[in-house]
């Protein structure tokens, strides 16, 4: 019997070697693939096994940690956590995280490869694993103003403000908005219960969007910022004091449509600066519509529209649109129509004329750091491009500056400060039948000629009486106060 | 079989146990490291959960030891000749058991569920009972071939241990397989971990009388020597019982076991292959046959081939009258968490597996916490005390031992593979449990009378024929013993 014997032994080898060789697809091929699964409960545990790194504005952590029971270590506290959210994002023990807190999220709970000779190291020496730093651009004293001044107005709105020769930003704030702190942790009595209160369906409010870099929104008269650049740089008009072949009434090219003005206001043949200091749409829309369509969207490009930004937070992009008609080009050019512009596009657009033609790519992450404060990496100013010369830049300032001085604008004068900026009001809806959008960008310079912050604020007032909302009137305050802001932190 | 005129090495293997040492000693070292290593274990989990070495280090290893101890003096006296291997390797494996079955009950996550109950001091009491039979088989059972007489005895027994689960007021169905018993006031019982023992006492005994028929008489058609039609009546009784079996306890993996054992029998009593080929036709069509209706096993067959949606059907609270399941998927995650060398004793969350994750999905927790490395070492032990079983049955010099020790290392082998196979995702899963390794008490207790058998077998093998007579023609007959 001994043969069929030596075949048995032959079959039970292959059956465990079977088994050997599953063993190593799904531990040696697989394991990767398994162990980093999002479904796999271990990656949860092991992102909440050790206090998290902390997020830093000046120096100071917006950010902490709190011990908790169950499966999950450490959960994520918040300093001001609603005024800050928009720049953090979430990190919850239940629902994930969300902006900076995702997108650094290696460098925040130690996982990143970047540490991974650290982490040995402290394997070795039986220390425990700490997370790493992200220390931000933003200003404490800016964000506060911003965030306190949105606040007041108690309408939905935002802020984001640049420093013009980096591209840091320097304030990122969303109105309304919710603390993160609240939905940190995995219980259901409470964390569960509030993200549910924060979600879209339940709050129309959607206090979780932020507006300052996920929503678009038409930017109105502050657009003409853009357009003047066009008309300068593109040699239809030379400078911003010379007339313009700007007919009062005005019919657009291709239709039987008047473009009308808001008010009574001296647009006839008037000058850029004239022009820009009250805001005239039948100048603009005729240099938008004489420049047509790619010249148009070119500078718009130039600007950074149509391209997502990364900061390294992502922005949704702005718009502005090709193939439109004459007419269409014109509404375009007033920021009407299908413009339409995250309020960092508008803050770039900004920051662009204060730092003389050059725009900065926008960025909130200054540098990671190890546990040991050691810096990893450092993010360096970045030329995005150049939409235009510094002549037209230095022009451009000089009729922002009237705005402020004499204009629609006057609201956002500091005194001993250089300030240019434009109000803008959006009409949306139907038949214009939604309240408007009240914008204002602005910059803020300095004696010595430097530039150190550009703002865009936007503002959207649902229960406000039309008429009163304009962006001299709502938004011009906080863009104010955010420079001024700046400013004394500077000196 | 070897040949009477041209001796084989594995005659010679039988002609050489004469005078051959007793290995007793060996087996001595060997326990000391099968006991040595659970310790070591046992400690590294302490440290790693509570950060001090567990209180209860001293008795447990005093445990296993007096355990071993009482295993190797048995043997010493009882079975002097016995392979030396088998003792030391299934002490390793119950100690290592014990030692993950501790570690689970350490677990915060198995101790909020409302069935929890501490598993380690009670596989410990298991353990000792299952040395206890295994002392008794070696004392009692003086030769293996007793065992011949109850053939049909076994066969009843067999029967009745396989139908018990059925009976109404004792079985007991734990999440869709009914291979449980229920005696009041001593707990569950898995009486199909026996019946293998003795059916395969029964088949032995059974296909020592019949094999010359089975094999000699036949027809060769297309290359294959057919039986008789009258001869195919046993494996057909066998293969309606594994039906059977699979219909009512809807459990594979039992199934599949009592006929694979069969059919390797089969096979070894009348080396033909053909029992093989009718062997693997007749379970391809009953699995096949039977997944095809019953809802139970089809969705074992879906949560095999797609893990990942039987996980969110059961995370989602799918309520279709049948139980989703979330562990086949939990325990490929914990293996591939453990990857090549593990997260150490202690360290894993292969406790995510919940409901029976110190019994049948006891070796995730080793493939999280050991790794690769772990899983292939004890597999490979599973693979030796295969190897010791099927090196008894070459060397035993009688039919009933050489039928009945491959029987017993073919059913193990295969239980290793179907339960293994299944926690690893590669074949669909079944409600047995690891020999030794996992918590159970039928289990434990079972596979130590198993060894305990083995042993004798291997020890009557072994033991120096009687001292030759001085006549030569004694020496001749020897030659000439089949």
């Amino acid at each position: 019997m001994n043969k069929p014997l030596r075949r048995v032994a032959i079959f039970c080898g292959l059956l465990i070697l079977a088994l050997l060789v599953r063993g190593n697809w799904l531990q040696y091929a697989q394991a990767d693939k398994l162990r980093t699964d999002e479904e796999n409960r271990r990656v949860a545990i092991e992102r909440y096994a050790s206090p998290r790194g902390d997020i830093i504005v000046d120096g100071e952590p917006i950010t902490g940690h709190k011990a908790t029971t169950g499966d999950f270590k450490y959960k994520r506290t918040y300093k001001d956590g609603a005024m800050w959210a928009p720049v953090t994002g979430f990190v919850s023990q239940a629902f994930g995280a969300t902006q900076l807190e995702s997108i650094e999220d290696g460098i925040l709970t130690g996982n990143d490869d970047r540490l991974f000779f650290r982490n040995t190291l402290d394997m070795l020496t039986g220390k425990n694993k700490e997370g790493g730093n992200v220390v931000t651009t933003l200003s404490g004293a800016a964000q506060k103003a911003a965030y306190d001044g949105l606040k007041k107005q108690g309408a939905k709105g935002s802020v984001v403000a640049l420093e013009p020769s980096t591209g840091k930003i320097l304030a990122l704030a969303s109105y309304p908005s919710y603390d993160p702190s609240t939905i940190a942790g995995n219980s259901l009595d409470t964390d569960t219960k509030a993200w549910q209160k924060l979600q879209k369906k339940n709050n129309p409010a959607d206090p979780t969007l932020n507006r300052a870099l996920r929503e678009i929104y038409p930017p109105g008269s502050t657009f003409k910022v853009l357009t003047a650049a066009a008309a300068l740089e593109y040699g239809l008009y030379d400078d911003a004091d010379s007339k313009t072949d700007s007919p009062l009434p005005w019919t657009m090219p291709g239709t039987t449509t008047e473009l009308k003005n808001e008010g009574n206001i001296p647009c006839e043949n008037a000058t850029l600066r004239e022009a820009l200091r009250v805001s005239c749409n039948t100048v603009f829309g005729k240099v938008g519509s004489d420049l047509g369509n790619e010249k148009m969207l070119e500078m718009a490009k130039k600007f950074g529209f149509t391209e997502e930004q990364f900061t390294p937070v992502r922005s949704n992009a702005s718009v502005f649109s090709e193939d439109m008609a004459p007419s269409e080009v014109a509404l375009s050019s007033i920021g009407q129509f299908n413009t339409a512009a995250t309020p960092l596009q508008m803050a770039m657009v900004s920051a662009a004329v204060a730092n003389n033609g050059t725009l900065m790519k926008p960025y909130m992450v200054d540098e990671l750091q190890a546990p040991s404060l050691d810096t990893i990496e450092k993010t360096d100013p970045e030329e995005m491009s150049k939409p235009m010369s510094a002549e037209t830049a230095q022009t451009l300032q000089s009729m922002m500056e009237t705005v402020v001085k004499e204009g629609t604008g006057t609201n956002a004068q500091i005194s001993g400060v250089t300030v240019g900026g434009k109000t803008g009001t959006a009409q949306h809806g139907e038949n214009n039948s939604k309240n408007p959008y009240a914008w204002f960008i602005s910059y803020a310079k300095t004696s010595d000629g430097s530039s150190p912050v550009a703002v865009a604020v936007v503002i959207e007032d649902e229960n406000a009486v039309r008429d009163d909302i304009s962006g001299g009137g709502l938004a011009a305050p906080i863009a104010k106060s955010v420079m001024e802001a700046v400013v004394k932190g500077k000196q | 079989m070897s040949s009477t005129t041209n001796p084989s090495p594995q005659h010679t293997s039988t002609i050489g146990a004469i005078g051959a040492p007793s290995r007793r000693n060996t087996e001595l070292a060997l326990l000391v490291f099968a006991v040595v290593i659970p310790v070591f274990a046992y400690a590294n989990v302490g440290l790693a959960i509570n950060d001090q070495v567990p209180a209860g280090l001293l008795s447990y290893g005093l445990g296993l030891g007096l355990m071993a101890g009482v295993g190797h003096l048995a043997v010493r006296k009882f079975a002097p000749y016995a392979d030396p291997l088998l003792l030391p390797l299934a002490t390793l494996l119950n100690g290592i058991g014990l030692v993950a079955i501790w570690r689970l009950d350490q677990s915060k996550r198995l101790q909020a569920s409302s069935t929890f109950v501490e598993a380690a001091p009670r596989q410990l009491m298991y353990s000792a009972l299952g040395v206890a039979l295994f002392v008794a088989v070696v004392f009692f059972l003086k030769d293996h071939r007793v065992l011949q007489r109850y053939t049909y005895i076994s066969m009843v027994g067999a029967l009745i241990l396989l139908l018990l689960p059925l009976v109404p007021g004792i079985g007991h169905n734990v999440f869709g397989a009914r291979i449980w018993i229920k005696i009041p006031g001593l707990g569950t019982l898995q009486p199909g971990e026996f019946a293998k023992i003795v059916l395969a006492v029964f088949f032995a005994g059974y296909l020592m009388v019949k094999r010359d028929a089975l094999a000699l008489a036949s027809r060769r058609f297309m290359g294959l020597y057919l039986p008789r039609g009258r001869d195919l009546g046993p494996i057909i009784v066998v293969w309606i019982i594994s039906i059977l079996i699979l219909v009512f306890e809807t459990d594979l993996g039992t199934s599949l076991l009592f006929f694979g054992m069969f059919v390797i029998m089969l096979y070894v009593a009348t080396e033909r292959t053909s029992w093989i080929v009718f062997g693997l036709l007749m379970s391809a069509v009953g699995a096949v046959g039977v997944a095809s209706f019953e809802p139970h096993i089809q969705t074992r067959v879906q949560a095999w081939l797609d893990p990942m949606h039987e996980f969110e059907l059961s995370r989602a609270g799918v309520q279709d009258g049948i139980v989703h399941s979330e562990q086949a998927m939990q325990a490929l995650w914990a293996f591939g968490s453990g990857g090549t060398l593990g997260t150490g004793w202690g360290q894993g969350n292969s406790d995510l597996i919940g409901f029976a994750a110190n019994s049948d999905f006891i070796l995730a927790t080793f493939g999280e916490e050991i790794g690769l490395a772990g899983v292939m070492a004890l597999l490979l032990l599973y693979a030796l005390i295969v190897e010791r079983g099927v090196r008894t049955a070459l060397a035993a010099r009688d039919p009933f031992g050489k039928l009945l020790a491959i029987g017993l290392s073919g059913a193990f082998a295969l239980q290793v593979f179907v339960v293994a196979g299944g926690v690893m995702g590669l074949i669909p899963l079944t409600g047995m449990t690891m020999p030794f390794l996992a918590y159970g008490g039928s289990s434990v207790i079972a596979n130590w009378a198993l060894i305990g058998i083995l042993l004798r077998i291997s020890d009557t093998a072994r033991r120096p024929a009687p001292a030759p007579a001085a006549n030569p023609d004694a020496e001749m007959t020897q030659v000439v013993r089949p």
